[in-house]
């Protein structure tokens, strides 16, 4: 049998998660002759959600869909899945959540729709009674023994829960008090949801962050792990999607996204979005989407209440006023919650949450300081570009600078 | 008269519920009810319209390709741009990769347990009596084909990833193109796994198909519906704008017509939302959510042309362009879905060649601040269209209508049903209790209720009555 050590090696790097299934599996399936372990029953709700992380899974390579329902998990209910249809697929369905209280694990899939109490999103007939997603969320969470979120709606919310959220869409862990392993994306990817799987089932709950994501997928950032990262650092830009160069100026939110698709890559790791020369737009984020939007436009746009500063003045603000008076700027914008919210002017910000606990208040800090830095490198290449300029008069150039021009046109640089 | 009710229909995406008017053991009256509303298009209104084929494509995970290709059409309609013929192609062969693993997995993961027997664990147990016929031997080799089919789809997204740079939810497709190169290895790494493909579906996928068929005959005569079919043509071609699935509609089995889109009308009459006139075109409209709607059974609305409800999909297409025209049934929209999949591995193989390598995909180009747009595609499900207008920069009203909207839609102020509730009408059940021969019927349409539901309305009205 593998180590706890040796596991959680193969689920970082991604090339030997090709050779996951083959090592685990054979132990798996002696570890159950000998009734050592036995397939935990498993209970897929689907709420407010798009599906997409079903089939996101139904693209899992090592364990596949067919290893990972015969051979890891017992799947005793999925919308998706079930033979059975209507008042048989619900007996199935309450006869595991009532014989295998405390054993079986829930996996919620899409956000919860609190709306009208629930009655947006009703999943099934019981008794002759509709019974809502919500009702049956608060009903289940008590009695499983681990309640997993795939995707980022189940986990923080997700698109549905942009403003101005029509459905109350909510993160599994907003709306009740057990612990929720999150396991964010739009969709999640399939490795990272078999991996956290996997680790329960052999070695139990994962070491969580803050926003109590497995650590083995989400502890750096796609910026750190970008193989275009060197371009950053020379200051080559985009100056459109599909260009060469780094996509931060068109949008990249990698510097605020944590999780490691650099390295890992999708769908069989052929390809990832930055690779594919458009832009992270942070899907795997607890801000998503709204903390991302515009997709197109760099990062960050702070509202502050004079005005609104994007990037190039920021960075032209670098050079004037320094580095350490930009840094206060950012502190206060991420206190105050300004970022991370609605780039888009006239877009109505929705309802700000603050930071939970201090490690999540030093995980978004951490991300200031990055999104800092790219500022200064932003700067050091606007200094080079400065030189090449016609002069300005003063007047003209300060009138530009606050003047705002953060219209969401897009235009080319 | 007993109304039985079917909820969850389990084995397709998102919740339905069926209402089942059952006399003797025929089925007179249904209705289908769709239980999820999320109201995504308001949530599209005051952002940035580009980001609109990223963003609305999260409607649904498993079209996705489609929603962002009708947006795509859309802004190229408001920027007043076109793509760039190696984008062009690009884009159909994303949207081409993403219906293969729609229909193959439909089949393989959906339908096939409607008349193949699963292994004896769960969810394939527990089941009602199914009505199987296949004998053991064959049934054996369809549960092996499955998982093949199973393998065969998630190489399909594959193949929707090599371009679109991951699966679901592209994230490449702009309105001048696409943002991934076209690269002599990206090129023959989509045309080795579409060899695959075809290979299979050509030799396996097809012969399934026409297995079951062979053993269920009497569904040749079972789910007939309307005979009224609706599409919005498939798969822009570069430069000439010409659509590779002909746009057309059928009424009554008759002769395939030009297709007017000013005819479309949405009716609320029997949907939860509050309207003070009962039929609109989808490009006005201010109607707000009412779940307490007296009369009303459903969050779909229901479209309609020319006043009357549409069927759209695989068989659509078929009987539009010629493809497939032998019936309308439950077997006939599997049969004509199969071959759907090899007509777009051809084509798909045909697009590959016509790309230059390393030629353009791309090309910036100013947003222009106000507009209208339209994107008008058909997605693997049917007719599927977006409508966009935007002001300023910023997106003012956004509608999707989608094609389970048309299939599963629900009556309408004449009190017509909608497609699905018609081809339901007549069905013999054997056993009350699990209605198999129901779930055949719905599945045979592939639906789809992630995307079906959806708002109409002015920003500020949007807001639920409760």
């Amino acid at each position: 049998m593998l180590s706890r050590r040796e596991f959680l090696t193969l689920c970082v790097s991604s090339t030997l998660t090709l050779s996951l299934a083959d090592r685990l599996l054979p132990f798996v399936t002696e570890a159950e002759a000998q009734g050592a372990i036995s397939r935990p029953p498993v209970i897929w709700l689907e709420l407010g959600t798009c599906t997409g992380n079903s089939i996101s899974l139904d693209n899992a390579k090592n364990p596949n869909l067919s290893q990972l329902f015969t051979k890891m998990l017992d799947l005793r209910y999925s919308v998706l899945s079930n033979v059975a249809q209507g008042d048989m697929a619900v007996k199935a369905l309450m006869d595991t959540v009532n014989n295998e209280a405390g054993k079986f694990w829930l996996v919620v899939e899409g956000s919860v729709m609190t709306a009208d109490n629930g009655r947006v999103n009703e999943v099934l007939l019981r008794n002759g009674q509709m019974v809502t997603g919500l009702t049956l969320l608060k009903e289940f969470a008590p009695k499983a023994k681990h309640i997993i979120a795939v995707g980022d709606c189940a986990a923080y919310g997700g698109p549905a829960a942009a403003h101005p959220n029509p459905g109350g869409a909510k993160g599994v862990w907003d709306v009740i008090d057990n612990r929720v392993i999150n396991v964010p994306g739009c969709p999640a990817h399939p490795d990272w949801m078999t991996g956290t799987f996997s680790h329960l089932l052999f070695y139990g709950i994962p070491e969580l962050d803050a926003y109590n994501r497995p650590a083995m997928f989400f502890s750096k950032t796609i910026h750190e792990l970008c193989q275009r990262r060197q371009q950053f650092e020379d200051g080559i830009f985009a100056k459109f999607p599909g260009d060469d160069g780094c996509l931060y100026k068109v949008g990249c939110k990698g510097p605020v996204t944590h999780a490691d698709c650099p390295t890992r890559e999708w769908n069989q790791y052929v390809n990832w979005p930055v690779k594919a020369g458009t832009p992270c737009i942070g899907c795997a984020s607890p801000h998503f989407p709204d903390g991302m939007m515009p997709f197109y436009n760099h990062l960050p746009d702070i509202q502050t209440p004079a005005v609104a500063v994007n990037v190039k003045k920021l960075g032209a603000a670098l050079t004037v006023l320094g580095v350490g008076a930009v840094g206060t700027h950012l502190a206060a914008g991420i206190f105050a919650r300004r970022i991370h919210k609605h780039y888009l002017k006239g877009t109505k910000p929705s309802e700000t949450t603050p930071p939970e606990n201090l490690t999540q208040l030093k995980q978004d800090l951490d991300d200031l300081i990055r999104q800092q830095n790219a500022l200064i490198a932003e700067a050091k290449s606007l200094e080079v570009q400065k030189n090449r300029q016609k002069r300005k008069s003063w007047l003209k150039r300060i009138r530009d600078f606050w003047h705002n021009e953060n219209s969401p046109k897009g235009k080319k640089e | 008269m007993a109304v039985k009710t079917i909820f969850p229909v389990t084995r397709i995406h998102a919740p339905l519920r069926l209402d089942i008017d059952i006399q003797g053991n025929k089925v007179v009256d249904a209705r289908v009810i769709g239980t999820l509303f999320r109201g995504f298009e308001n949530i599209m209104v005051g952002r940035d319209p580009r980001d609109s084929i990223l963003f609305m494509q999260r409607i649904c995970g498993i079209c996705s390709g489609a929603h962002s290709v009708a947006a795509a059409i859309a802004m190229q309609q408001i920027f007043k741009v076109e793509a760039v013929p190696n984008g062009q192609h690009l884009t159909n062969l994303i949207f081409a990769a993403d219906i293969i693993q729609n229909h193959l997995r439909h089949f393989y993961l959906l339908v096939l347990y409607d008349y193949c027997k699963g292994p004896d664990i769960p969810p394939f147990t527990p089941h009602p009596n199914m009505d199987y016929r296949l004998p053991e031997k064959v049934n054996k080799e369809l549960l092996e084909h499955g998982k093949q089919g199973i393998h065969l789809a998630s190489r399909a997204h594959e193949m929707f990833a090599i371009f679109g740079a991951k699966a679901p939810h592209q994230q490449t497709i702009m309105a001048t193109g696409v943002t991934e190169k076209a690269s002599t290895e990206r090129i023959m790494a989509y045309g080795s796994i579409l060899q695959e493909i075809t290979e299979w579906v050509e030799k396996v996928h097809i012969a399934d198909v026409m297995t079951i068929a062979g053993y269920y005959k009497d569904y040749y005569d079972i789910g007939a519906g309307y005979g009224n079919f609706m599409s919005f043509g498939m798969f822009t071609l570069p430069i000439t704008g010409r659509r590779e699935f002909q746009p057309g509609i059928m009424k009554n089995r008759g002769n395939s017509e030009a297709f007017d889109v000013n005819k479309i009308t949405e009716d609320v009459s029997y949907s939860w939302y509050h309207d003070e006139q009962n039929s609109r075109n989808p490009a006005q409209g201010s109607t707000i959510a009412d779940r307490n709607k007296a009369g009303a059974y459903t969050w779909v609305k229901a479209p309609r042309y020319d006043g009357a409800p549409f069927e759209s999909g695989p068989l659509a297409r078929g009987w539009i362009n010629g493809d497939y025209r032998r019936g309308i049934s439950v077997m006939d929209r599997l049969i004509a879905r199969a071959q759907e999949v090899l007509k777009i591995c051809r084509l798909a193989a045909g697009w590959l060649e016509q790309l230059t390598p390393g030629g353009p995909t791309l090309r910036p180009y100013d947003p222009s601040l106000n507009g209208d747009g339209m994107g008008l595609t058909d997605a693997m499900r049917g007719a599927l269209g977006h409508w966009i207008s935007i002001k300023n920069g910023k997106t003012t009203n956004y509608q999707v209508i989608t094609p389970t909207t048309w299939n599963f839609s629900p009556r309408d102020a004449n009190n017509v049903r909608g497609p699905v509730e018609e081809a339901l009408i007549g069905v013999t059940v054997a056993d009350q209790n699990s209605m198999v021969e129901v779930g055949r019927v719905v599945r045979s349409f592939d639906p789809c209720f992630t995307c079906a539901v959806h708002m109409i309305e002015a920003p500020e009205k949007s807001v639920l009555l409760i």
